[in-house]
């Protein structure tokens, strides 16, 4: 047993309703108890869906159990089909009807019906979401895929985008585009948008673009061995996987590079007013996949620094801690929101990007944020054109990480009026909505000593692990640092003390560690 | 609306009974409020990542507001043996209330997968109580989908509470079911008014304030859907008040006329005290309703308020129900509600989802109230909708409320006017 109050990832039985959701012609027959169809809600209140999802449930009750589940499955299993008249119907259980052991896949067989019935099983109690849409998606591909003639032009499937994607719509379309400018076209989309059907022409394809390894690697393997269909290994998100990807793709099909159009990333991060953003510390984590994404473009493409990269799916643990690696952080696999708040709490970054989660720590501890990755709230399934893929993704992604910032303009403004009362510390920037308040006059106290003196000190006269503590001058005058840099030049000077054996800062041993950190 | 409208209404009505798909939430949802109004309790599901994965749903952003709920999630080394399962959970609750030593009242709270396996949390709580009293009480119920619907966890929560209350013979009310604060607060000021001795709540705001109850405690409900505590209540020697619920100005009326009569407090002292708010009510009521009048509504099952509500828009607003769900139907305690529902609405109880879908679209009502899950669905059939768990959490209850819970009602109708300015007539 494990107390939880936030969970990441829902059980797997909701990954394989992302499939049933994306695709259309099927339709997903889910044993399951009453109150299970709650999660209908994610489809059409977050992602805003104007129909139902696919998903027909048993929802028994108490006075059901015994011999009467088995005949309630194969009930709405004949009622789904006559209503709904699906080319292809998945079935399998929930975590409840995972116990009572009723084998939906037989009792289907046993019903012939006249299209194929796809059997799951999601193991509820060992994994969770992503291996649930992971193994749909692949079960039906297993199921329908079949080799055919390859197209006469170059095409490849796009795989992996599901419903409840974060940006997946959009992202499909962005790379449906850049596929195009290389001049070529999308076989099957799926399982976003794809009917069974489309999933029986999927061999016709050069090749698969796999878009999110976390929800259709192993239908991508699956085809690469059976169809002997390649699929890109490069996630396109950010300008440098971009490249990369558009680079492998034409390895793969010998087409020429395309022109780069609507490209103004690199040159928004050239630009001087982003000169600030170097070496501001970034802490990352999300799914694997977008956190290793996120990392790459911050430290490559805007020129932070890392100093944080986790992911809470365990099946993306192997390339995370790689990419932890070259940039010298230790990785952290948990999907334990404790532990990733304590480490953010540990390492206080200038920026969080990660999920809906991380959000409100980063709210709490007072910390600007971005989200990068599922799990996410209705707002993250907007309106607008907002793809993270390609080069609009990257563009869509250099303003939703700087907006949290305060922009090199407006720093150096309250770096220069840093005294006057109206741009004081604690009026905080204009776009974080906090009230610009005038600065109360502080009552005048007398300065106290000279406070510790570093040579003095360095004669190893002050004992060891003592605590550093901060005379009352110089937290006065670290107060005057802006506060969006404070907590980095507390950090440092107390690092810079301690280092040297001070436990006392004074306003000296402050301007000291500036000097000794400066860069 | 005249309190002496003809006294038939539905009760004669045949309830159209169905058995099939049901788009409903289970009884864990009521964590949800529960939690807010137990000040210092702990809701501890036992259950699987779908249960904690639908409290985070249905939470939505108030998960992260250090809530006092959480889910102990059955792992697979839990399923192989029993024994396990129970010496994982006392652990589980050791480290919880050494984490949270506020915490007074602990619920273990049963599931779906936790009852399958026919884990003994009953037992559990008795063990765990024994550990942990005095400083915290253990209790145990099920929110679970296979035994409960939506508001029914309230239901079963409360009636886990009634053994423990503590007992006396003076006469007093209780009234039973959990209210926003601010309404209690009025509920309290208007009982006071009218003379009524040693009212008590439950579920209390704090485990110290536990109500006692005895054979001259009078019982009113202001809820529908608390039928098992209402009935462990009467077993403990307690008499019931029998009116409608306090929905809109007349039903406040008559509960607090039902209440007063229990006691043998004269009636035009308790006109004296109602006339004000009364009257404001009424007055409030007619501004919003103008919206409401004549138009036709239907309702998907839900939380069992359905036919309280109905009756509600039918004779304060001018609103002509056309079905009325429920996901259970209790004859006792919705009598006085059924007499004054104008006849005409189709009464079902439970769901066949889909069925029910092919009725609502053959209606084509006005409004439709129904779950989230249903809601964006149907307006994109053109169908306005009004999701009914609103209704559990926002204060609709006694005279203040009156207006907002039909401005809740009246809101969609007039949003659809704003936003398409052609479809209304």
């Amino acid at each position: 047993m494990k107390l939880t109050l936030w969970t990441y990832e829902g059980p797997p039985h909701v990954g394989a309703m992302r499939v049933a959701t994306a695709m259309k012609g099927l339709h997903y027959v889910l044993h399951a108890p009453q109150g299970d169809t709650y999660a209908d809600l994610l489809f059409t209140m977050i992602e805003r869906r104007n129909h139902r999802p696919p998903v027909t449930y048993t929802t028994f009750q108490a006075r059901d159990l015994g011999a009467d589940t088995a005949n309630l499955f194969k009930d709405a299993a004949r009622d789904a089909f006559t209503r709904f008249q699906p080319q292809a119907m998945i079935v399998g259980a929930s975590c409840t009807a995972e116990l009572i052991q009723d084998d939906p896949g037989g009792l289907a067989e046993a019903l012939a019906l006249p299209i194929p019935v796809i059997p799951l099983d999601l193991p509820s109690y060992s994994r969770k979401e992503n291996f649930g849409a992971d193994e749909t998606f692949f079960q039906i591909v297993k199921a329908l895929a079949r080799p055919l003639p390859r197209t006469e032009s170059v095409t490849c499937n796009l795989i992996g985008p599901t419903a409840l994607g974060f940006r997946h719509r959009d992202d499909v379309t962005e790379i449906t585009r850049l596929l195009a400018s290389m001049g070529i076209a999308v076989n099957v989309c799926a399982p976003l948008d794809a009917t069974p059907l489309d999933i029986t022409r999927m061999g016709a394809a050069h090749f698969n673009v796999l878009m999110y390894p976390e929800t259709a690697e192993t239908a991508a393997r699956h085809l690469e061995k059976v169809l002997g269909q390649p699929f890109t290994k490069t996630v396109p998100i950010g300008t440098h996987a971009t490249r990369d990807f558009l680079a492998e793709v034409a390895t793969i099909t010998g087409l020429p590079l395309p022109a780069e159009t609507g490209l103004r990333q690199p040159w928004y991060a050239a630009s001087v007013d982003s000169t600030y953003l170097t070496g501001k510390r970034v802490y990352i984590f999300g799914d694997g996949t977008h956190a290793i994404a996120a990392a790459r473009i911050a430290a490559q493409e805007i020129g932070f620094e890392v100093v944080g990269l986790g992911c809470y799916n365990r099946e993306q643990a192997r390339p995370l801690r790689a990419a932890a690696k070259t940039y010298g952080v230790e990785p952290l696999i948990s999907d334990d929101y404790l532990e990733v708040e304590a480490e953010i709490a540990r390492l206080q970054p200038e920026l969080i990007l990660g999920t809906q989660m991380e959000r409100h720590i980063a709210k709490r501890l007072g910390i600007p944020c971005a989200v990068i990755s599922a799990p996410v709230h209705v707002q993250d399934f907007p309106a607008r054109y907002s793809p993270q893929m390609g080069f609009e993704g990257a563009n869509v992604i250099f303003d939703t990480w700087v907006h949290p910032l305060v922009m090199g303009l407006e720093e150096h403004l309250l770096t220069m009026f840093r005294e006057d009362f109206e741009f004081h510390d604690a009026a905080g920037p204009s776009h974080h909505g906090a009230k610009a308040t005038a600065r109360p006059e502080a009552p005048v106290e007398t300065a106290d000593a000279s406070g510790g003196d570093i040579s003095a000190s360095m004669n190893g006269e002050v004992a060891e692990g003592a605590e550093v503590i901060w005379l009352a001058d110089a937290e006065r005058e670290l107060k005057k640092i802006p506060f969006f840099v404070r907590g980095k030049a507390r950090r440092n000077t107390e690092k810079f003390a301690a280092d040297r054996g001070v436990t006392a800062i004074s306003i000296d041993t402050l301007y000291e560690a500036k000097a000794h950190y400066a860069r | 609306m005249s309190l002496d409208a003809p006294h038939r209404g539905c009760s004669g009505t045949p309830v159209l009974k169905e058995r099939g798909q049901r788009e409903v939430f289970c009884g864990l949802t009521g964590i949800i409020w529960l939690h807010r109004k137990m000040q210092d309790a702990f809701f501890l599901v036992v259950g699987s990542r779908t249960c904690a994965h639908l409290l985070q749903a249905a939470a939505g952003v108030m998960i992260f507001a250090e809530p006092r709920f959480g889910t102990a999630i059955l792992e697979e080394k839990d399923l192989a043996g029993l024994a396990d399962a129970n010496a994982e959970l006392d652990r589980e609750v050791a480290r919880l209330l050494s984490r949270r030593p506020d915490i007074r009242q602990l619920f273990l709270v049963g599931s779906c997968p936790s009852e399958v396996i026919k884990l003994d949390l009953a037992r559990a709580a008795e063990r765990l109580n024994a550990t942990h009293a005095p400083h915290v009480r253990v209790m145990n119920f099920s929110g679970s989908g296979i035994e409960t619907t939506f508001t029914e966890g309230e239901d079963a929560c409360l009636e886990a509470m009634v053994p423990a209350l503590p007992a006396t013979t003076a006469p007093g009310l209780l009234v039973v079911g959990a209210l926003p604060d601010v309404v209690e607060d009025q509920m309290l000021a208007l009982l006071a008014a009218i003379g009524v001795p040693n009212v008590s709540c439950l579920p209390a705001r704090r485990s110290q304030d536990l109500p006692a109850i005895g054979p001259n405690t009078r019982v009113a409900l202001v809820q529908p859907f608390l039928g098992a505590t209402h009935g462990a209540l009467l077993k403990r020697g307690a008499q019931a008040v029998s009116s409608p619920f306090p929905f809109g100005a007349e039903g406040t009326t008559l509960w607090l006329h039902a209440v007063a009569a229990a006691f043998d407090i004269p009636r035009d002292r308790v006109e004296a005290a109602i006339a004000a708010p009364r009257a404001r009510a009424e007055r409030a009521l007619a501004a919003v309703s103008a919206t409401l009048r004549g138009k036709r509504i239907f309702f998907f099952p839900d939380s069992q308020l359905e036919i309280p509500l109905a009756r509600f828009l039918a004779r304060e607003c001018g609103m002509i129900p056309v079905e009325v769900g429920t996901p259970y139907l209790h004859r006792d305690l919705m009598a006085p509600e059924l007499a004054l529902l104008p006849e005409g609405p189709t009464l079902s109880e439970g769901q066949d989802v889909e069925r029910q879908l092919d009725r609502v679209r053959a209606a084509r009502p006005d409004l439709t109230v129904c779950g989230l899950g249903l809601a964006n669905p149907l307006e994109a059939e053109g169908l306005a909708t009004k999701w009914a768990i609103e209704l559990v959490f926002t204060p609709v209850h006694f005279y203040e409320q009156a207006a907002d819970l039909a401005g809740l009602f009246a809101r969609p109708l007039r949003r659809r006017a704003l936003l398409t300015p052609e479809a209304a007539e």
